[in-house]
Formats: structure tokens, C-alpha cells, sequence
């Protein structure tokens, strides 16, 4: 336990420094002031590169490479290293102004001046992050599967410590969550819903990690979310029954809510799509607000330095003890939110698996 | 803004990374684990009902072994009592017995006495009668020596003679 207390107060103290580091790397603007929204935008958003830290002037980054189809000029595949020698331009491709729609991701000018964004299918710094995510995912399910698959048959045999862990995690989200919630038909969406949840689980973990695997709040991108959320969307009308289609276009109301004017059926229609968006933007608003607190609270320690050397460092005493605190709360929401996504998942899915209405 | 913008790129990795993580657990890992665990359950299940009835049999034999030890203690005693009464039985018997046989002996040596008495008496009194023939032979010669004394002795002899019968005749009366 004390050892524990140690590892979690150490991991704490590398996530300050660590965020301190990134942030001093990039904090300072022109005028010498602190540009708060470009510390931020810079880490929650996506980027060609993986800026791991500063020794001293040099950048330690990853450079990753840029897949780029124009329907001008065709396959543009670099290294962003040429990004990072061109001042962020290369080959007739600039990055967007951070106050668009598309901030620092790359544009093509036309020759007609205008700029247009091409087909980017660019291995991103989120997008590296998914894979090692994956992987790591992987890496903790494929050995206790493996153990399963070796004692096929043999019920009599005694997992181990590490299996009896995994196997608490999927018995945790399956019978919590899935059996309840969906129901007797529960089996055909159980290896989605465990997926999802240890996916998300997993990318809240490894965003919370401070070093360099982690750090990158995948699941603090809309895309990301909306790709899970567009994957229950599927899991839920694709495999609804006809009750549940029922329900939707001819629901148990007084027909004057349905007869010349669809009142009910366009309300539950629409509460198709609402629902998955509801699930898109909780999990990424709440990803994205934790992170940008502890990026928030780390920065004021750079506002306070700018004003006074005694104002910096009471600052920094009041950032580290609130960031501590933020630290022990993501992890907590790091859980929650991989549940609450799970559960409504199977909530939603299970509510378009009814039968016999009413009997 | 661009916060909340969907990019296509990542989506394109997104789809990669999630679906090839979701076929890997959906075919390999999670029915693995979900099927194993329902095995393991079923076979607990099976053993613990195994396990109740093998107590239960256990149960009914020691109860059954209790019955067989407690009957047995009975007939134990039932057999010990019975010894007990045939061997009472026994000596009384054999005491009545030997009581009886020394009984019969005490007789027949109590009859033989007598009868040895009795032969020894009638031997005795002939002896005697002898004797006293003798003695009164011897007594009468001498007293008869002379004509005195034979008279004394006639005299005497009638008069016990005549108060013998007199006494018999009392007696008679």
C-alpha cells in the first residue's frame, strides 16, 4: 500500500513536470506575455509531429509522415520533419490559421490563391496514439486469452493472478453492465461493448500517463468519440427489432400525435441521432475539460511568474496541490466515463431489443 | 473551434486501430474468456452438488453405521443377559444336585450305621447275655456253695420275680 502511495505521488509528480516542461517549451508568445489559448490548442489538438520534450535547445519530437491527396497535384507522401525545416510549409501546403476550422492542419493553396483542404490521411500524433493504444490493449487481453485458449475445456484449472485480473475487468463490464442492460439477446453485442469500454478505458489511461507513449488525449478528440458513437449507433438501429422500429414511426400515443401531423414519430426519430451525439460530446467534453484544467492550472504558474517572482511561487505551490487533486479525479473520471459510454451504449441497444411490448 | 471539428484522417486511423483491436478481442479474447468463465461456473455448480450428495450419502452411512453398533450393543447385552440367567441356572442346578447326592449319601451312611448298630447291639447283647450267663453261672455257683445263702438268694430272686410281674401287671392295667 505505502509502495503504492509512493509509485501514484512519483507518477504524479513526472505528470506536473512533465506538463510543466510542454509548457514552458511553448509558452511564451512575442510580447513575452503567455498565449493561454495557443498552450492549449496545441495540446488538445492534433499534430503532424510528436513533440516529446526540449534538452536543452533541441526538440526531441517524432516526426510522422504526411499522407496528403490533392485532387490537383495527387499522392503527397513526407516526413514532417520537412515541415519543421520549411517553417511549416512544404510543397505548396501551408497550415491553417489556428482561429478556423481546421487550426494548423495543412491547406493546399490553389493556383488561384484560394485555400483548400486535401484528403489527409496523415499518421497524426493522435493518430500514432490510437495504434500504440491498441496495442497496448492488446498486449493486456491476447496472454490472458492465450491462457484461456491453452486450458480450453479443463474448467478444474487455476488461473493466475494476472488472468484472475483480466478476467475480473471483463466479468466487471459484462456482468454489470452488459447482462442487465441488454438483456437475454446480450451475447451478440457483448464483444463490442467490451471492446469499447477497455478502448476507451485504456486511451483515458494512457492520456493521463505523462511520458511518451502516452500523454495524448485521444479520447478528448471529437473524432474519436464520434467514431465510438457512431459504432452504437450501428449496434443499435442495424440490429433493432421490428417492436423497436415500431415504436419509432408508430409509437403507443393518442393518434391525433401521429395522424396529419407526425408529432411522435418525428420526436423519436430525432432522438435516434441525439442520442449517439449525447454520447459523442460526454465522453470528449469531459475528456477534453479535465485535461484542459490541468493544462490550465499548470499555466498559471507561468501568469504568475510573468507578474512577480512572489506571485509565481505561490502560484506554483497552489497548481501543483490542485493539480494533484485533478490528477486523482481524472483517474477517477477516466473510469467513469469508459462506464457511463458502456453502460448507455448497452442501455440504448438494449432499449432496441424489446420483444412483446406490454406482456 | 476547430476543437470540435471532425477530421477525416483520424477517423481513417481511428477505424483501423478500433476495428482491427475489435476483431483481434471479438474473435480471439473476449468469447474465450465469457465461455471459459461459464464452463468454470458450470463445473463449480456440478461439483458443489457432487460434493452435497456425497455428504449426504456420508451421512446416511454413518447413520446407518450407528443403527448397525447400536443393535449390536443390544444383542450384546441381550446374549450376556442370557449367559448370565443359563449360568445362574447352571450352578443352581448342580448345587441342588450335589445337595441331593450328599442328601442320599448321608442317608445310605446314617441307614448302614444303623444297621451296623443294630448288628453290633444284637452281636453286644448276645455277648452280653453270654457274659452274664457266664458271670450269673460263676455268681450262682459260688453263692450256691452254701445252703444259706442259696436260700437268701431263691428269696431274693422270687421277690424281684413276684415285683416284676406285679409291675407288669400295673403296667398291664
Amino acid at each position: 500500500m505505502k509502495r503504492r502511495l509512493l509509485i501514484l505521488t512519483a507518477m504524479l509528480l513526472v505528470a506536473c513536470m512533465g506538463f510543466e516542461t510542454e509548457a514552458r517549451a511553448s509558452s511564451v508568445d512575442e510580447g513575452g506575455g503567455v498565449n493561454v489559448q495557443h498552450i492549449i490548442f496545441e495540446h488538445m489538438l492534433d499534430s503532424y509531429t510528436w513533440h516529446i520534450t526540449k534538452i536543452g535547445e533541441r526538440d526531441v519530437a517524432i516526426y510522422l509522415p504526411v499522407i496528403l491527396y490533392s485532387k490537383t497535384s495527387g499522392w503527397h507522401i513526407f516526413s514532417s520533419r520537412r515541415l519543421h525545416e520549411n517553417g511549416g510549409s512544404y510543397r505548396g501546403f501551408y497550415p491553417a490559421p489556428e482561429d478556423g476550422a481546421h487550426a494548423y492542419k495543412l491547406m493546399e493553396k490553389m493556383p488561384d490563391g484560394s485555400m483548400v483542404r486535401p484528403i489527409d490521411l496523415s499518421l497524426t500524433k493522435m493518430g500514432l496514439a490510437l495504434l500504440i493504444n491498441s496495442f497496448v490493449l492488446l498486449l493486456i487481453f491476447l496472454p490472458a486469452a492465450r491462457w484461456y485458449r491453452k486450458n480450453r475445456g479443463n474448467a478444474a484449472a487455476v488461473p493466475s493472478k494476472y488472468v484472475s485480473f483480466v478476467e475480473m475487468l471483463v466479468l466487471m463490464v459484462e456482468d454489470g453492465i452488459i447482462k442487465p442492460c441488454i438483456g437475454e439477446n446480450y451475447r451478440k453485442f457483448s464483444p463490442y461493448l467490451l471492446t469499447a469500454f477497455f478502448f476507451i478505458f485504456t486511451c483515458n489511461l494512457m492520456s493521463l500517463l505523462p511520458v511518451f507513449p502516452g500523454g495524448v488525449g485521444v479520447t478528448a478528440n471529437i473524432t474519436v468519440t464520434m467514431f465510438l458513437a457512431l459504432c452504437t449507433f450501428i449496434a443499435v438501429n442495424v440490429f433493432g427489432s421490428k417492436e423497436y422500429w415500431k415504436e419509432i414511426l408508430w409509437p403507443d400515443v393518442p393518434t391525433w400525435l401521429k395522424v396529419p401531423m407526425p408529432l411522435m414519430p418525428m420526436i423519436e426519430l430525432i432522438g435516434i441521432f441525439t442520442k449517439p451525439i449525447a454520447l459523442m460530446i460526454r465522453l470528449f467534453a469531459n475528456m477534453l475539460g479535465g485535461h484542459m484544467a490541468m493544462l490550465v492550472l499548470t499555466i498559471l504558474i507561468f501568469i504568475g511568474f510573468s507578474a512577480s517572482v512572489a506571485m509565481g511561487s505561490s502560484m506554483t505551490f497552489i497548481s501543483v496541490v490542485f493539480n494533484i487533486f485533478m490528477y486523482a479525479l481524472e483517474l477517477l473520471v477516466a473510469y467513469i466515463q469508459a462506464y457511463v459510454f458502456t453502460l448507455l451504449s448497452a442501455v440504448f441497444i438494449g432499449s432496441a431489443q424489446v420483444r412483446h411490448h406490454g406482456d | 473551434m476547430s476543437l470540435l471539428v471532425p477530421d477525416s484522417g483520424l477517423l481513417f486511423w481511428m477505424l483501423i486501430s478500433f476495428g482491427v483491436v475489435f476483431f483481434i478481442l471479438a474473435k480471439f479474447a473476449f468469447p474465450m474468456i465469457t465461455k471459459s468463465v461459464e464452463e468454470r461456473k458450470q463445473f463449480v455448480e456440478t461439483s458443489l452438488s457432487e460434493a452435497r450428495s456425497a455428504k449426504e450419502t456420508l451421512a446416511k452411512v454413518e447413520e446407518d453405521t450407528k443403527a448397525l453398533i447400536a443393535e449390536a450393543n443390544k444383542e450384546q447385552g441381550r446374549v450376556l443377559n442370557e449367559a448370565a440367567v443359563q449360568r445362574e441356572k447352571m450352578i443352581s442346578a448342580a448345587k441342588e444336585e450335589a445337595a441331593e447326592q450328599a442328601r442320599n449319601t448321608l442317608e445310605d451312611a446314617r441307614e448302614q450305621i444303623r444297621i451296623e448298630r443294630e448288628a453290633v447291639m444284637l452281636d453286644l447283647r448276645r455277648e452280653m447275655a453270654a457274659l452274664s450267663c457266664d458271670i450269673a453261672e460263676r455268681i450262682v455257683k459260688e453263692k450256691l456253695s452254701d445252703k444259706q445263702n442259696q436260700m437268701v438268694l431263691i428269696e431274693k430272686m422270687l421277690d424281684e420275680v413276684v415285683k416284676e410281674g406285679d409291675a407288669k401287671e400295673v403296667s398291664l392295667s
